[in-house]
């Protein structure tokens, strides 16, 4: 039985860390939906809510913000909304303004500001068990009176309390629908608000609506302006005559909105709020610590790295549970299509190993979402951001690329997936650049594997460990400049302000972290999950077909006498070297050879687009010793230093020469080879563009840093 | 008259003026900081930038190079004085 269509849409509507979602959690239930705005990367979480009265609406949690004037997504969208202007998205019928009790005065900025839409309100005071600690009281009969009568109620949604209280006043608003006076604006401001809308209105053929006009008359930003169609040539001197206006009044016309709004609120909160005796919060006495000038980045130090190597090490068992689980369901499918060879090749290694593809990286995400949760919660995250500010502003990221960078060091997939918690939309992208680049846990297996076979050997256990751990710092070395790059000189969007309040340290409430790190695991499985599947099927199917018996009865009769297995490691290399992999990896040799790269790993290098890590088993089909090698494999790596180039210039020397084998690693190091990441990067850039640009970006990079590693050092050795 | 990012830690005072053609100070206004207010720098990050601020009941953090244009009056009673060498 599914629920009727909820007959009323309300919107919450708020500042950051007022624990508004919070409330919105402990309003809807777990009866929540999430998707993303159209066009946009800002989430749309919606729920339905009961009202305790029989009546069920349809509550949307918007995102939080401090003022309606930047031009940020997030702030587009809640104006976007609240005004009805979203296709397919109701008006809200009731606006449900969610304030922190402790600090009114500034909560109620963007109340005052939204009043202009002239939506039916309802003021919950949040945190209302902190202002009682403080020993703030709040005369809650008194600010309804000041404001227009709309209900104002007290709660604490951490707490649970005021919960009901919150969803009567939501009813009684829909039933008497009163409004927030907008505030009255001094005479010159409102002749010119009206000038400016006769403006638009003559030059475009729309009015505007009040909020727009304020917007146009307050803010520099384009984008309103150039949304309303309103010719830049027209506008500029309507508005430049308009913002004149307000000057004569006294005002900076820059100024001048939050000036009239903070001073209508003064008067409105006088004598609202009673200050008692009470206890000082603790949040002060923990910044002096945490925020120490040498104990606060041992502490972060600390705090980052246990949330790595939780990451890393804690996703281990899990990740090897489900391809254990994987391997496990492949053995008892394999047997059940013993007749259809390529039935059964499709359903294990494409299908089962495709779903295998994608589950691998949950317990990655679950677990830093978990702390990503944690920290955002707890108020840690924005000291986070303070503190190593100033490692990342220079080159036009911020504090808060740090966690998304540092968790690239593992796994990429989750480290763009946290980059949502960069508010400035510049600083998100420039850092969703970046994480691909970060030495992932993928990328490790070619780097045993090269230095086990090769440098270990031939320059000892000092150098195999000097080049694994510099191996990790390539990407980094790349991702800087091209972050620096990309924010000064390809996006020409104008740098936001990194203005970020540090809030009240709070104990995170448990259901609101698992229940968010949920959401995020399934939007990844929902979204990318699909792109990944397809990927790994393509593949497959790339390095099955064609598949000619006669290839397997040619390997067979030549390598009479010799096991079982030899023989079947044999077929399997005969059968991917005449695939269309195989075919094709041989056709586009050429472009590797200046790199030094032979067919055989150009396939290996082709394969491993989709995953990276695939690289060492497909070394192991085309060097014939079969599927299943791992990079401590000795026959692989004894097969990989016997290979020799078989004619051409360097006929008889060997394939993996010191050149070869470091151009290979700083290919691998560079290279965009991972579906999941490319997949994702377009799910949090808003498209393909992004996504694209990033692949043919490091993929050019990885082949000019490949080439030029290979001549330089085949020159010098 | 002492821009904001040439206070010590600890200093508190008016803002005396800022300037609302900056995105920064109109973000700051937004959250309450108008002329007149009383304002105090809490810290400097650790590498020295970005630095708190706290004024009307919150701590926000913004960089030295923005802070630039906020000009605060340093309480007379402001226990730390030492001027600051150019």
């Amino acid at each position: 039985m599914s629920d009727p269509v909820p007959s009323l849409a309300v919107a919450l509507v708020g500042n950051p860390n007022t624990g508004k979602s919070t409330l919105f959690n402990a309003l809807t239930g777990l009866r929540q939906r999430v998707g993303n705005y159209p066009g946009v990367t800002v989430a749309r979480k919606s729920g339905t809510c009961d009202l305790g009265d029989g009546r069920k609406v349809e509550l949307i949690d918007l995102p939080g913000l401090y003022s309606l004037a930047a031009a940020s997504p997030d702030e587009q969208v809640v104006t976007d909304a609240l005004a009805g202007k979203i296709a397919g998205e109701r008006v809200p019928d009731v606006v449900v303004l969610v304030a922190d009790a402790t600090n009114l005065l500034r909560n109620l900025f963007l109340a005052s500001q939204l009043a202009e839409l002239g939506r039916p309100a309802v003021l919950v005071l949040n945190q209302a068990d902190v202002a009682r600690e403080q020993g703030l009281r709040i005369d809650t009969a008194l600010l309804s009176a000041r404001l227009g009568g709309i209900p104002v109620v007290l709660a604490s949604a951490w707490k649970g309390e005021g919960v009901a209280d919150v969803r009567r006043a939501i009813a009684r608003a829909a039933d008497e629908r009163r409004l927030l006076p907008p505030v009255a604006w001094p005479a010159n401001i409102a002749a010119a608000l009206a000038e400016l809308a006769r403006a638009v209105a003559a030059d475009t053929g729309h009015a505007p609506s009040a909020a727009e006009a304020q917007r146009l008359l307050f803010d520099t930003s384009p984008t309103l302006p150039e949304r309303l169609g309103w010719d830049k040539a027209r506008r500029d001197p309507a508005i430049r005559a308009a913002r004149e206006q307000v000057r004569r009044s006294g005002y900076n016309p820059l100024a001048a909105e939050p000036l009239v709004h903070y001073e209508r609120l003064r008067k409105a909160l006088a004598g609202v709020l009673t200050e008692g005796a009470g206890k000082a919060g603790r949040t002060a006495a923990v910044d002096r610590l945490l925020l120490h000038r040498v104990l606060g980045p041992v502490l972060f130090l600390g705090i980052m790295l246990g949330m790595f190597a939780s990451v890393f090490w804690l996703a281990k068992f899990p990740m090897q549970w489900i391809s254990g689980g994987v391997d496990g369901l492949k053995a008892v499918v394999a047997p059940l299509l013993d007749g259809l060879p390529m039935l059964q090749s499709l359903v294990t290694d494409g299908m089962i190993g495709g779903v295998g593809a994608f589950l691998a990286f949950l317990p990655q995400i679950l677990i830093l979402f978990l702390f990503v949760g944690i920290l955002e919660d707890s108020g840690y995250m924005a000291r986070a951001a303070f503190i190593m500010d100033r490692l990342f502003s220079w080159c036009g990221l911020n504090g808060k690329s740090f966690v998304p960078m540092l968790s690239g060091f593992a796994c990429a997939i989750p480290g763009l997936l946290s980059t949502r918690t960069i508010e400035d939309p510049k600083a998100r992208l420039a850092t969703a650049f970046a994480v691909p680049f970060m030495s992932c846990s993928a990328r490790f297996p070619i780097y045993a594997l090269m230095c086990a076979a090769f440098i270990g050997p031939l320059y000892g256990p000092g150098w195999e460990s000097a080049v694994m751990v510099g191996m990790h710092g390539v990407g980094l070395l790349f991702a800087v400049p091209t972050a620096f790059i990309l924010t000064r000189f390809v996006l020409k969007v104008k740098p936001q302000p990194f203005v970020l309040e540090l809030p009240r340290y709070q104990m995170p409430k448990p259901r609101d972290v698992l229940w968010r790190m949920w959401q995020n695991a399934a939007e990844f499985v929902s979204k990318a999950g699909t792109v990944i599947f397809a990927i790994t099927i393509i593949v497959w199917a790339l390095s099955y077909f064609p598949r000619d018996p006669a290839v397997a009865q040619r390997v067979r009769a030549a390598a009479a006498g010799e096991s079982a297995e030899v023989v079947q490691a044999r077929v399997q290399a005969a059968y991917v070297e005449q695939s269309w992999m195989g075919r094709f990896g041989k056709a586009v040799q050429p472009a590797f050879d200046p790199c030094g790269f032979d067919w055989k790993i150009t396939v290996g290098v082709l394969a491993s687009f989709p995953a990276r890590e695939v690289i060492v088993s497909t070394l192991g089909v085309t060097y014939s010793v079969g599927e299943g090698a791992k990079a401590d494999s000795a026959h692989l790596q004894q097969a990989m230093r016997d290979a020799k180039w078989p004619d051409g210039p360097r006929a008889g020397t060997p394939i993996f020469s010191l050149a070869a084998v470091l151009a290979l690693m700083v290919f691998f190091a560079l290279c965009s080879q991972c579906g999941p990441t490319v997949a994702t990067l377009a799910q949090e850039t808003g498209g393909w563009k992004w996504a694209a640009i990033s692949f043919v970006y490091m993929t050019a990079l990885a082949w000019l840093m490949a080439v030029g590693v290979y001549q330089l050092v085949s020159r010098l050795a | 008259m002492t821009p904001l990012s040439q206070l010590l830690p600890g200093q508190f005072g008016k803002l005396a003026s800022l300037n609302p053609e900056r995105a920064v100070d109109q973000r700051l206004m937004a959250l309450g900081l108008l002329p007149g207010m009383s304002l105090k720098l809490v810290r400097k990050a650790p590498l020295g930038d970005p630095l708190a601020i706290e004024f009307a009941g919150q701590v926000v953090s913004l960089r030295l190079a923005e802070a630039e244009s906020l000009i605060v009056d340093v309480a007379a009673d402001c226990p730390i004085q030492r001027p600051r060498p150019s």
